[in-house]
């Protein structure tokens, strides 16, 4: 398998991969697939239209991880792959996946990830999805995923979507639908610096009886960066659903947070919380009197938020 | 040695200006304690946050250890070996308490050199380590927190704020035993506490009595305390923690 320095870099950022993952992986790099391994329980086909892939877990899997990072490090690339990921009953697998775009060139790399899950009933299933930007071209790194997860009765659904760096413009969009004591928690963590713009939409129905949601959104705007955090719970059942967006901004930084509650059941417990501000005065000076610097503070501050 | 000559610290409160300490000259010789009271609102927590940097004075001259500190800011003081306790501890999302003593001790210590320094202030550290510093800890976990990272900081003089504001009766006990315990200490280490507990003035080396911006009173526990007890500059836990 042929990959050079920077794409490496950009796997290593997105995937934690130092070397070729244990387990099934499919490895993306710019537009083709370079790498690609299945496993008994684990199967990965291209879209017979070469548009993406299906990755299909048999029921009862347990402990198994599937690698399908994408990197980009040709300017002016534009792409977008539909990824299907059918995961059986009983099953319990890591799924990883991110993006990361280098574009030293002037014209604009894109991605967009469509992603759909079908969980089987009580499977669990933990999604990390990384997204980095690199390269001091003048042409923009652009993301624009979409997340649809359709989970049957008693699964889970952890999923944790960071992007700290060097994307440009972001528009994610996340719709979920959950069946009878279905469980999704999300955990979001987003830093946007410069010019750059992320929108993130979030739409979750509680379909089912028993059915839960944690959606929770950490984020940081720098510099004259913008954010859009909109995420709607919907109750249809007696379900419990929660949804919290709690930012810094500092210096030009503007976010603006829409969090939504739909309840159509008379037993629905929803919540929503918001909180933007900027970092208090006090947590600097705590920190600069443990020695730190005022930047130094900041920026230990920052880490742990988003940790 | 800290050598406080002729300091005065206004705020302008859109009504003119208010004095707030009043022309105070003060030493605190070497690994002394020495605890500052005084009734609410006599400048007490202003002085030590002055000692500290993170008010700039409007007169005077700060001098540590020889070296001139008035201009010096929090960072530098702090990296000077000054440390300060806040009366109300501040709160961080994401921060652990083991982040908190590795940024205190400038070091990447080892998380049983952490779990030590929460023994220390009689935290079990297994339980505390990785928590966050945030509101899921009650007020008087906070400022025993507060303590282990002055303690993991290792200064040459630490600053603390009304220590005993904002915590429970038992928490208190304890807080007097870390004080103990650090007067004991074989470190040479000068401890400024500021406070009207009994309890605390009990174990002073010198007090010194802060009213109106101005000091009324200064001398060792044995002269100051007697004329003071059961007033309100030294009351006792019933009427202080509520």
């Amino acid at each position: 398998m042929n990959i050079d320095t920077i794409q490496q870099r950009l796997l290593e950022e997105v995937a934690d991969l130092h070397d070729i993952p244990e387990g099934a992986y499919n490895l993306r790099a710019n537009g083709k697939s370079i790498g690609r391994n299945t496993t008994a329980n684990i199967d990965i086909q291209s879209k017979p239209e070469g548009s993406g892939i299906d990755i299909r877990v048999k029921d009862g899997t347990k402990n198994e991880s599937v690698h399908i990072p994408v990197v980009l490090s040709e300017s002016g690339l534009k792409e977008t792959v539909y990824n299907d990921f059918f995961i059986g009953e009983d099953c319990d697998v890591l799924i990883v996946a991110g993006c990361g775009i280098d574009n030293c060139g002037n014209q604009d790399s894109q991605h967009n990830g469509i992603h759909r899950f079908y969980v089987g009933k009580n499977s669990r299933i933990r999604y990390v999805e990384k997204h980095y930007g690199s390269g001091d071209g003048s042409g923009k790194r652009i993301l624009d995923p979409v997340t649809e997860v359709y989970q049957e009765e008693g699964s889970t659904v952890e999923m944790e979507m960071v992007q700290i760096k060097g994307v440009d413009s972001t528009e994610r969009t996340t719709l979920a639908e959950l069946k009878e004591g279905a469980k999704l928690v999300v955990r979001e963590r987003l830093m946007t610096h410069g010019e750059q713009h992320a929108l993130s939409v979030y739409k979750v129905s509680l379909n089912g009886d028993g059915s839960s949601a944690d959606v929770v959104s950490r984020s940081v705007a720098r510099d004259t960066s913008y954010q859009k955090f909109d995420a709607c719970i919907v109750g249809n059942a007696a379900c419990s659903g929660h949804t919290e967006c709690d930012s810094i901004i500092m210096d030009s930084g503007r976010i603006l947070a829409v969090p939504s509650l739909e309840a159509n059941n008379i037993d629905a417990a929803l919540v929503h919380e918001a909180a933007i501000g900027k970092i208090a005065g006090d947590q600097l000076i705590k920190l600069m009197t443990l020695g730190l610097t005022e930047a130094e503070a900041e920026e230990q501050i920052i880490n742990g938020f988003l940790k | 040695m800290l050598e406080l000559n002729n300091i005065s610290f206004n705020i302008d409160d859109g009504d003119g200006k208010t004095e707030i300490i009043r022309d105070i000259s003060l030493i605190i010789p070497d690994n002394k304690f020495v605890v500052i009271t005084g009734p609410n609102g006599g400048g007490k927590s202003t002085l030590a946050r002055l000692i500290a940097g993170i008010h700039p004075l409007t007169s005077g001259q700060i001098i540590f250890d020889g070296t001139d500190i008035t201009n010096k800011s929090i960072t530098d003081r702090a990296r000077m070996g000054i440390g300060f306790a806040f009366q109300q501890p501040v709160r961080f999302k994401g921060l652990t308490v083991l982040d908190l003593l590795r940024i205190a001790s400038g070091s990447k210590i080892s998380v049983s050199e952490a779990c030590d320094y929460l023994s220390e202030v009689g935290l079990c550290a297994k339980e505390y380590i990785d928590r966050e510093v945030n509101s899921s800890l009650s007020g008087g976990e906070l400022k025993r927190i507060e303590i282990a990272t002055i303690l993991a900081r290792d200064v040459k003089l630490a600053v603390f704020d009304e220590p005993e504001a904002g915590i429970d009766l038992w928490s208190f006990n304890n807080l007097i035993r870390i004080f103990e315990k650090m007067r004991q200490s074989d470190k040479s280490r000068t401890i400024l506490v500021i406070s009207h507990q009994e309890r605390i003035l009990n174990i002073a080396d010198e007090i010194i009595v802060l009213a109106d911006g101005k000091i009324l009173k200064q001398g060792s526990k044995d002269e100051i305390l007697p004329d003071i007890i059961g007033t309100q500059y030294a009351s006792g836990v019933c009427s202080r923690i509520e």
